[in-house]
């Protein structure tokens, strides 16, 4: 026989009421999940066959996240070794920002787990693969220079308050990843936002305590002085479209590369686990208030209005939003016509925070937390409008 | 009224505890809770104007015609606010200016006009002078407790009448470990929200009897 189930076959009496280890049974089951399908069945019809459980689609997501985790991990230490002046082969770089990246998952991992393990036990529900997935967005959303103690306290946030308060994964209104992100922007804004918090500084390969100040074309772009020069003003900073598409440039660890946030979406549009009616509303959203603001652009309003609009997709965590933070399956809406308002009405609120609030130079998180809440109204109407249209009963 | 007397002081105190358990009362548990000091000079005001307007309802509720009782009931509580509003405008100036708005909505507090028709308005004086303590202090504490778990997540303090009581909750248990940041965030709206949630949420863990 296959050598996990072996494995498995041998664990399970532990697990089972009356074994030693049986208030940990959610653990076994969700480690058995992840290999195999699940062997119960419901006890009335309808049965449904389909070997895509919650397990399955979550799993799906994190194997697509993974490009973007490496090449965060490569990332970071390419730009302390840039920002060093020093050169050093690709090993090095990768190395370095492991260094870098992979404490702050582990500890996302442990806590954000941890947190699901307990509330598992006490409520006696199974463990959920959706914590995985929380647990893998939230350290890519976080600047690689945040303090470790700082990433325990926003899983943790995320995942009790957004989540597990509510009743766990299916019950969640808020996007946890993005929850902890927003109480860790919240309450450090220090650590969290700036010019100086985007780079690792590296002396001989050694990580040491100091600060970086380098402008993301996030704020190079809220901070142009005339009308029209915003695409000139990125190229001369060093982001030209080529690097921004590709992602080698100082922001979120895993949020810079928009090419690999279009590999996964497309991946996940196939599978059928993110809904595209998102990602296009959110594109579309992007696009049309870009445009209307560049048409509202003149002499007198901000230099910022008259940016192209594709650059607001390119720069900032923009596309690793829309590919796997708007799509989530639990905060986002049920009905077709409600995901399309609500992917615009995301993109839409990302150019607006962005453009006409400085204080927020990064819109993305807040706009998709908004609509997050406003999602089950959006369901609300949608259906009300469809029963509209049916003949009454005569 | 079967219930012993004494009873009538300690329910206020943990079984009818006015945030907690009867989750009356919130706008100044929100509101004001940014220290301790706040929370406690607010609990002791509304602490006075509960046990007076108690006196007060419980001693004319034969006069009061029952249709007109709550406009009544406001009136009696809107004087002993302003009384409180001119001492401590008085004697705790510096008070006086951070509670700000917050005295006057005295009069709309639930926790005393909730006593006044629930209670003082069915009972004799001597209980509802009991119930207007035992409310009040359990008012009090709660909005103490808040300000502490508030004041020191968000600045790190715990400041009581002015002195800094406590400063600094420095978390050095290894000596290259960075010390605890306290964070903005709990002094805020927000904060008040997530930590009044958290609180009742502990409560809740505790069974009532």
């Amino acid at each position: 026989m296959n050598p996990i189930q072996n494995f498995f076959d041998k664990q399970r009496k532990h697990f089972e009421p009356g074994g030693r280890l049986a208030p940990w049974e959610p653990f076994y089951e969700a480690m058995e999940r992840v290999f195999f399908a699940s062997p119960e069945t419901s006890p009335q019809a309808p049965h449904c066959r389909d070997s895509l459980s919650v397990q399955r689609y979550m799993m799906l997501v994190i194997i697509m996240v993974l490009p973007c985790l490496l090449f965060g991990i490569y990332n970071a230490g390419y730009q302390s070794f840039k920002a060093a002046g020093q050169s050093a082969d690709v090993w090095t770089m990768l190395w370095f920002g492991a260094k870098i990246v992979m404490p702050l998952v582990i500890i996302s991992y442990i806590f954000g787990f941890g947190w699901e393990i307990i509330f598992s036990a006490v409520r006696k529900h199974p463990i959920s693969e959706g914590v995985f997935v929380s647990a893998m967005l939230f350290p890519l959303t976080l600047p690689p220079t945040t303090p470790w103690w700082q990433a325990a306290i926003g899983i943790s946030f995320g995942v009790v308050i957004g989540k597990e308060v509510f009743g766990g994964t299916g019950r969640n209104f808020l996007n946890p990843a993005l929850t902890g992100r927003a109480f860790l922007y919240f309450a450090y804004p220090v650590q969290m936002s700036g010019d100086a918090v985007w780079i690792v500084v590296c002396q001989n390969g050694n990580r040491i305590v100091d600060a970086i100040s380098s402008a993301t074309p996030l704020a190079v772009a809220s901070t142009v002085k005339a009308s029209g020069t915003a695409e000139t003003a990125l190229t001369q900073a060093g982001y030209s479209i080529q690097t921004l598409f590709i992602g080698l440039y100082p922001d979120s660890i895993g949020a810079s590369s928009v090419v690999l946030c279009i590999i996964g979406a497309v991946v996940l549009m196939i599978w059928g686990v993110a809904s595209y009616r998102i990602i296009l509303g959110d594109i579309f959203g992007v696009l049309s208030v870009g445009y209307l603001l560049n048409l509202l652009a003149n002499d007198g309003s901000m230099p910022y209005f008259s940016m192209n609009p594709w650059y607001h997709l390119l720069i900032g965590g923009t596309a690793f939003g829309f590919a796997f933070m708007t799509t989530d399956p639990v905060s986002a809406p049920d009905t077709h016509a409600a995901r399309w308002v609500y992917g615009y009405l995301i993109g839409a609120l990302t150019v607006i925070i962005r453009v006409f609030n400085p204080a927020f130079p990064e819109g993305i998180m807040l706009a998709i937390l908004f609509m997050n809440i406003f999602a089950p109204l959006l369901d609300q109407i949608a259906v009300k409008v469809k029963l509209k249209k049916r003949i009454a009963n005569v | 009224m079967a219930k012993p007397i004494y009873q009538e002081f300690t329910k206020g105190l943990w079984k009818e505890i006015p945030p907690f358990r009867l989750v009356l009362g919130l706008c100044p548990v929100l509101g004001v809770t940014t220290s301790v000091e706040n929370g406690i000079g607010m609990g002791l005001a509304t602490t006075f104007v509960l046990l007076c307007s108690n006196i007060l309802v419980s001693l004319l509720r034969k006069v009061i015609p029952s249709k007109v009782r709550i406009a009544c009931f406001i009136i009696i509580i809107a004087t002993f606010v302003i009384v409180v509003e001119q001492v401590m405008k008085a004697f705790v100036y510096d008070l006086y200016n951070t509670l700000g708005v917050f005295i006057p909505l005295i009069v709309v507090n639930c926790v005393v006009l909730g006593r006044a028709e629930a209670f003082a308005s069915k009972n004799g004086i001597f209980r509802s002078i009991l119930d207007g303590l035992g409310i009040g202090i359990g008012f009090t504490l709660s909005l103490g407790a808040l300000g502490l778990v508030r004041e020191f997540l968000g600045k790190g303090t715990i400041t009581v009448w002015g002195e800094p009581f406590f400063e600094g909750p420095i978390v050095n248990l290894v000596e290259s470990m960075p010390s605890f940041v306290p964070f903005e965030f709990m002094v805020q709206a927000p904060g008040a929200f997530v930590a009044l949630g958290l609180m009742l949420a502990v409560m809740n863990l505790i069974p009532s009897k």
